[in-house]
């Protein structure tokens, strides 16, 4: 909460005008009833009517500018609280955006997503309502209280009493219903995803005609949602009458103890009247303060999980280099000895060493899990190596600065994604490109034939819904080539692309990007077969290296993977 | 007119299908009605009695009629509590008919989604249907229990307030010809104002939330082009349009606060001043005033409540429509009358002149015919996109031809039931699907009282019981989202043993194998072998090692059936068969 306030403190002069009008138009609608109660005890009994009018004026002169009053300030009180969440917002985003791998996977996509909306807007909702109600309840509470003290100190002790009842009431109900909403979410959470769980295997669902399986599957989780919700909600019920009953008792005490006070001469009709009148705003206001406290703690609750993300130390530094580099025989690429692991239990590569030159293409395969993607992870510093390092053209990745590093790669990641706009803006991606340059991408990666038919102006959906599996890697691909990098990456690229297009992706990629330096992680041996040298990974570990020939001699587990593809390789030769 | 006229219709028509589910409730309708009518006219009799209460207590010390007070004030504690309890009866009442209409709606869509056809999964977005059974259902829901109750106890107070005003001081009432066509005016403004702001407002918010979600998921994709900068300055505008939408809606939005209080201030300005002089005239005594006061209160309050409550019924409306769409959506036709239950199934399966589309004007598939003899392996190939699965969807009867027929040992599909023809082949699909529950129920899923020997027996032969056994729960681990590591591979293989449970005679593989990667492929084709000896299979397939030992192979291109035979004959036929065939061996 503290390090939010940073946000607030350039509206803090904004902020104390808002509060000023705001203090000024409760007072106002604080005094209407004491001029009700002068009125009837002051002024009737004059019988001067002229007198009557003037203090109706002065009456209604009070509610117009409370009303000017509270329709200011309310909207100066949106304005401002607009304005920090928006910066709040935008903080948040950048921070989150240059946070590294590791620290996104600490805080994983949906909590971050969910900090950015929900909780902003949480916050947002808080600064608005404190700025509105957090002047005006206690005012009409406090002041409500000095003016009856005045008018009546007997009649006041009336509603000191009541006060505390109330609080009481709305503790207990608010902490004893809170476990059972957050227990109420988790079962619709359950039954949220019963349902999901019958749409995507609709097909399963239905081929082994469990239909009626599942539907008492869900009749269970429905009865115990709906009883969870009757029982949340049985409690919850308590507050309305509750707090209405406590505050008609306390209107008919008044009445009575009002009664012994006439009796007495210590009061007046005009000031019961009034009384009534202020019992139910204090009472009011002590509902909109509990109010406030459920607010502020859902607020604060908020703030800490926005703090959480802002103050984060950013990792992955760039060191300054000390060391010359040290280009051995033109060697673009070199792994040395590196090992990582992402939770530091178990090494996910263990002593990988590697070195490809300039404008050479770099095969992988392996099992699912054996470190292929890890690999790309580290050449691209998504996470720093745990020993080892990793040079590019004789520099240590970890001296060179992000951007220039960034600029070396275009790449295609194992489930890449294209976001909802446009095809053109979705192989750009932000960056400034030609259309000569876009074109050419496409064509290289055969997308250009799909294009032509829908028109590099149509609106890809999120995700790429509207698309097939093959089309959305050839948009992937272009995106990765439109600005010819110096190294490029494909990881898993072309697993939707039929065998054909694979192949002229292949041949058109040899043609016109030649020179550039290449990564290729694949399921297929075709994929990878013209590679200058092939990676086969288990495990983390390196069980063979070398081109397809040399690994089809030294490789058994590479040679049993070709054969499974690709029937014996003569029966091949003399098909093709 | 006549658009206005229409959705009066349609309102008329949601209402009564609304009322079909509260209809089944009716005595607890009765008894909230009847709750709510004596809870609320027992409160309002309050003022008048603390009116009357002043007015025994004379305006001079000592002047107190103490009986009469306290009459009255007994009146009103005994008024007040049983008002009290019988509002809080009410609540527990209102719930209870919430709970059952919300069960039962809940279950309808449900009942609903489990007899559609899957085309219709296809077509919507899992997140919409979600969101109409928990969000929409819910709105409804809420809508319909409260602010309906709420709106006939505002009409109760507002009627009764405006009776008793009317004994009390019949002129007096006359403040409200000001005050009243304020609220109406006011009211208007707000609702024609400020209701498509707050569209706006969540508009603008759902795209920002949308937005940050796309780019968050690709922050990755990002970093590597180095493109952070423009994804956020991306962000601001959009921050920028949500905060601006945001504060326009505010900017109405927050008349309506100051507004009612300012109607209620004035009708209490004029009260006073016309009341007092009223008194002055000795028309009217000083608990009358009292009891006046407070009733012109409790009857401008409902007015403006109103406003708010006809904005919800809106959205509320809305909500229901999302609803009974759904479950106004066609389900698959039902089995033929007399429909025969296929057992003992031999696993001949024959196409006949088959011709299909998804769309009645589109006809994909033109005249297909085939013949597939018992334990022979039919395989499906084609490019990216060609309608592969269509074959299968016909086959299981997912849809219906349009013309032709399709047969199972001489029985037409079409006049046996549906689960007996689908219960006969055992299935493994592209998209691995496992549900949250235990890596036993998982595989256990497709037979029902399994054994713990089959299930293991069914693991090792998909070699994925090694990996099990080397969980801490073993078979008895939950599949959950953010539980334990589990690859696609993985996955693949638990809907692999999950088919080996089943003994059918007919099997379907749609790209099984694609995510599991070659070696574990390899380590699994003799248990894939034995699952598909003696079997009529039918196999998509992108690999040659499954498709040159089919009996037929199917060549699919756009959506029709280009060319079938086996290997030798396509190859020789040198057509797109023989085309696809050799781009494999390509290198650059």
């Amino acid at each position: 909460m503290r390090y939010i306030v940073k946000y607030i403190r350039p509206f803090f002069g904004y902020i104390a005008v808002t509060l000023c009008i705001k203090f000024i138009a409760s007072i106002m609608e604080l005094l209407i009833p004491s001029i009700l109660a002068t009125i009837i005890d002051d002024i009737v009994p004059t019988g001067d009517r002229g007198a009557i009018f003037l203090w109706g004026g002065a009456m209604a002169a009070c509610a117009l500018t409370a009303l000017l009053g509270n329709v200011i300030a309310n909207r100066m009180a949106a304005k401002s609280s607009g304005s920090i969440t928006e910066h709040i917002r935008h903080d948040l985003f950048c921070k989150i955006t240059f946070l590294s791998a590791r620290q996104l996977d600490g805080f994983t996509i949906p909590s971050a997503v969910s900090r950015l909306t929900t909780d902003t807007y949480n916050l947002n909702q808080m600064f608005a309502r404190m700025q509105r109600l957090g002047v005006r309840g206690p005012i009409l509470l406090i002041g409500g209280m000095i003016i009856t003290m005045i008018m009546d100190p007997g009649l006041t002790m009336v509603l000191l009493l009541t006060l505390p009842v109330i609080a009481l009431l709305v503790y207990v109900v608010t902490k004893k219903s809170v476990p059972l909403y957050t227990k109420q979410q988790s079962i619709l959470d359950h039954m949220v995803r019963v349902v999901q769980e019958n749409i995507t295997g609709a097909r399963v669902i239905k081929a082994l005609s469990k239909t009626s399986y599942e539907q008492k599957r869900y009749d269970q989780v429905n009865n115990e949602l709906a009883d969870m919700e009757q029982h949340a909600g049985n409690i919850m019920a308590v507050t309305n009458p509750g707090s209405t009953l406590i505050l008609n008792i306390g209107l008919t005490l008044v009445v009575a103890v009002g009664a012994f006070r006439m009796n007495a001469g210590q009061t007046s009709p005009g000031v019961i009247i009034a009384f009534l009148n202020y019992f139910t705003i204090i009472l009011n206001a002590m509902l909109g303060i509990t109010r406030i406290f459920v607010m502020c703690s859902k607020g604060e609750a908020s703030a800490k999980r926005v703090t959480e993300v802002l103050t984060t130390a950013p990792d992955l530094i760039v060191t300054s280099s000390d060391a010359e580099p040290s280009p051995k025989d033109n060697a673009h690429i070199v792994f040395d000895h590196v090992s990582f692991s992402y939770e530091k239990v178990k090494a996910n590569i263990n002593d990988l060493s590697f070195s490809l030159k300039h404008g050479q293409t770099l095969g992988i395969i392996g099992a699912t899990g054996s470190g292929k993607s890890t690999i790309i992870n580290l050449l691209m510093r998504f996470y720093d190596v745990d020993s080892g390092r990793i040079l590019i053209d004789g520099k240590d990745i970890r001296t060179i600065p992000t951007e220039e590093l960034q600029k070396k790669f275009g790449v295609v990641f194992q489930n890449d994604f294209l976001f909802a706009d446009t095809i053109e803006e979705n192989i750009r991606y932000f960056r400034t490109l030609s259309d000569d340059e876009i074109d050419d991408a496409a064509q290289t990666a055969q997308a250009a034939e799909f294009i032509r038919t829908v028109g590099m102006d149509y609106h890809v959906s999120a995700r790429g819904n509207n698309l097939s599996g093959g089309q959305k890697q050839r948009l992937l691909i272009a995106r990765a080539l439109a600005a010819h990098p110096e190294i490029l990456i494909l990881d898993d690229a072309s697993s939707a692309l039929d065998y054909k297009t694979d192949a002229v992706l292949r041949r058109e990629l040899a043609h016109r990007h030649f020179g550039t330096t290449s990564i290729i992680v694949a399921q297929r041996i075709s994929s990878i077969k013209g590679a200058d040298a092939i990676l086969v990974l288990e495990g983390g570990n390196v069980i063979g290296y070398g081109t397809h020939d040399e690994l089809m001699k030294t490789c058994p587990i590479y040679q049993e993977i070709a054969e499974s593809q690709m029937g014996t390789a003569e029966e091949a030769e003399s098909n093709g | 007119m006549a658009e206005k006229r229409m959705q009066k219709k349609k309102k008329t028509y949601l209402i009564g299908r609304l009322w079909h589910y509260l209809s089944r409730h009716k005595l607890l309708i009765v008894f909230a009605l009847l709750c709510m009518f004596t809870s609320n006219i027992l409160a309002l009799f309050g003022p008048k009695l603390s009116g009357n209460a002043i007015d025994a207590m004379g305006i001079g010390a000592g002047d107190v009629d103490f009986p009469k007070v306290f009459y009255y004030v007994g009146l009103m504690l005994v008024f007040y509590i049983v008002s009290g309890v019988l509002s809080y009866i009410l609540s527990l009442l209102m719930i209870r008919l919430s709970r059952h209409v919300i069960y039962e709606m809940r279950k309808d869509v449900f009942n609903k989604l489990s007899i559609l056809p899957v085309g219709f999964f296809d077509r919507y977005q899992t997140g919409d249907i979600i969101s109409v059974i928990s969000y929409d259902i819910d709105t409804v829901n809420q809508s319909f229990s409260n602010d309906l109750l709420q709106v006939l106890q505002s009409i109760v107070i507002v009627v009764f307030s405006l009776v008793m005003m009317l004994s009390i001081a019949p002129v007096l009432v006359l403040v409200f010809a000001v005050t009243i066509p304020l609220s109406i005016v006011f009211t208007k403004f707000i609702t024609t104002r400020v209701r498509p702001l707050f569209r706006n407002r969540s508009k603008k918010l759902g795209e920002l939330n949308g937005f940050v979600e796309e780019m968050i998921g690709g922050q990755k994709t990002t970093k590597a082009y180095g493109q952070e900068q423009q994804v956020i300055d991306r962000f601001d505008r959009k921050n920028k349009e949500a905060v601006s939408a945001y504060n326009k809606a505010e900017y109405y939005g927050t008349l309506t606060g100051p507004s009612v209080n300012f109607i209620n201030n004035l009708s209490l300005v004029f009260v006073s001043v016309f009341g007092a002089l009223m008194y002055l005239n000795g028309s009217i005594g000083l608990g009358n005033i009292s009891s006046f006061v407070q009733y012109s209160r409790k009857f401008s309050g409902p007015i403006n409540e109103i406003a708010n409550i006809i904005g919800e019924l809106q959205s509320a409306f809305a909500a229901a429509e999302r609803v009974f769409r759904l479950m106004d959506e066609m389900p698959e036709t039902p089995d033929a009358e007399g429909a025969a239950v296929l057992s003992d199934v031999y696993g001949e399966v024959t196409a006949e002149h088959v011709s299909f589309g998804y769309v009645p004007q589109k006809t994909i598939i033109h005249d297909f015919s085939m013949r597939a003899k018992k334990g022979s392996l039919v395989a499906i190939v084609g490019p990216t996109g060609a309608g592969k699965t269509t074959i299968i969807n016909l086959l299981m009867r997912f849809y219906d031809v349009d013309s032709g027929a399709i047969y199972v040992d001489d029985h037409n599909i079409q006049e046996i039931t549906r689960s007996s023809l689908r219960g006969a082949y055992s299935m493994v699909l592209q998209d691995t699907w496992l549900f949250y529950g235990t890596i036993f129920e998982n595989i256990a899923y497709g037979k029902e009282n399994a054994t713990t020997e089959e299930v293991i027996e069914a693991a090792k032969a998909a070699k994925i019981h090694d990996y099990i056994e080397s969980l801490p729960q073993g078979y008895q681990t939950v599949l959950s989202d953010n539980g334990i590591n589990i690859s696609k591979g993985q996955k693949q293989l638990l809907t692999i043993a999950r088919a080996m449970l089943l003994d059918c005679n007919m099997l379907i593989l749609d790209e099984a194998t694609s995510n599991v990667d070659t070696r574990t492929e390899q380590q699994i084709q003799a248990a894939m072998r034995e699952l598909m000896r003696n079997k009529t299979c039918f196999v998509i397939a992108h690999r040659l090692s499954t498709i040159k030992n089919a009996d037929n192979i199917l060549v699919i291109r756009d959506g029709d059936i280009e060319e079938q035979g086996t290997h030798e004959e396509l190859m020789a036929k040198n057509g797109f068969y023989a085309k696809l065939y050799y781009a494999q061996f390509e290198t650059y």
